[in-house]
């Protein structure tokens, strides 16, 4: 077991959320490692990892004082991993298409199948209500080469999704 | 020839701008062959800049003509007090650097670029490039500036999507 927690909290977004959870951390003499905010749908989400506390119960009374007046539901995990477990993707995966059940089942479902990884995935509905929109961009690591990739993909521009593999080639200088 | 001690962050001597060359004698092109050395001797890096081995003069090289994958290039390049003089598109890419371990991030360059520069006898060079080695020569000519590609990262979640626009697949980025 590692000291590191995976503190995720929930809510409705508003200005200062950040700054007050971290700062109760910091209170308590707990560190961040990596984390990650994003809003979705309007609601604010956030994964940190913290370290530095004696037990899950300790990082989330350490939050409660701010989450429940900011109206956050907050969780707490002991975790493995640690820091400098970086991989460096090397392929970008970008999809698009009407807004349909089963996209993301479908890509993915395809590049699992193909040996692909999965690092950072993002996807949003744009356009418009009546016409909405799926778009996806995915970063990952695959052994296989790109064209096999391209062809596990392939089949799905006939079902109306438009899905583009290219390499990421990354630059050390 | 030796290897040289790589600086990195947080050394604010990676912060300095460096000085032009002006005494081009068997002690630079000496130390130029240390630089190389450098280069070569660690992780597979296509540059690497003075500064960054803590000698505040504006000397880079750059050698994109090993890649597994190959690319445009004029192959090794010793290049001293480095000028780019014209600027042409934009493009996203992945960089990674000696001086920043364990980080990549997506960086906006120059899609073409022109330079003038000088050789290690003091011969002046004209160059005009594109991609992958204008994009190794930009992150290097940042090092005599004081800047590095952690200054220049943009979000992971930007994406310059020019699908459709450029060739399908968006290659180049």
């Amino acid at each position: 077991m590692t000291d590191w927690y995976m503190l995720t909290l929930i809510g409705e977004d508003r200005a200062g959320i950040v700054a007050a959870v971290t700062r109760a951390l910091y209170a308590r003499a707990m560190n961040l490692g990596e984390t990650s905010m994003m809003r979705l749908g309007g609601n604010f989400t956030i994964m940190m990892m913290v370290s530095g506390a004696p037990s899950a119960a300790a990082v989330a009374d350490a939050v409660r004082p701010v989450a429940e007046p900011l109206g956050l539901r907050a969780h707490v995990d002991a975790i493995g991993g640690g820091l400098h477990r970086h991989v460096v993707p090397n392929v970008r995966v970008r999809v698009s298409g009407a807004d349909r059940a089963g996209i993301v089942a479908q890509v993915t479902g395809a590049l699992a199948q193909a040996g692909f990884n999965i690092l950072d995935l993002a996807s949003d509905v744009a356009g418009t209500e009546r016409q909405p929109v799926y778009i996806m961009h995915i970063e990952g690591y695959s052994d296989v080469p790109l064209e096999q990739l391209q062809a596990a993909v392939a089949p799905l521009a006939g079902e109306g999704v438009d899905v583009q593999v290219s390499a990421i080639d990354t630059l050390y200088g | 020839m030796a290897v040289l001690e790589i600086l990195a962050i947080p050394d604010e001597r990676l912060k300095q701008e460096s000085r032009p060359v002006t005494v081009f004698d068997d002690e630079l092109r000496a130390f130029i062959a240390d630089l190389e050395e450098t280069r070569q001797a660690g992780p597979a890096a296509v540059g690497i800049a003075a500064p960054q081995v803590d000698r505040l003069q504006r000397i880079v090289i750059v050698d994109c003509s090993t890649l597994r994958k190959p690319v445009p290039n004029h192959g090794h390049l010793i290049l001293v007090n480095p000028e780019i003089t014209e600027w042409d598109g934009y493009e996203m890419g992945r960089e990674g650097c000696l001086s920043v371990p364990d980080y990549t991030g997506n960086v906006i360059r120059a899609t073409r670029i022109t330079l003038r520069a000088q050789d290690p006898h003091g011969n002046p060079l004209e160059l005009a490039m594109e991609g992958f080695e204008a994009r190794a020569v930009q992150h290097e000519i940042d090092h005599l500036d004081g800047l590095l590609f952690i200054d220049r990262v943009v979000s992971r979640r930007t994406d310059l999507f020019r699908r459709k626009v450029y060739q399908k697949g968006g290659a180049p980025s």
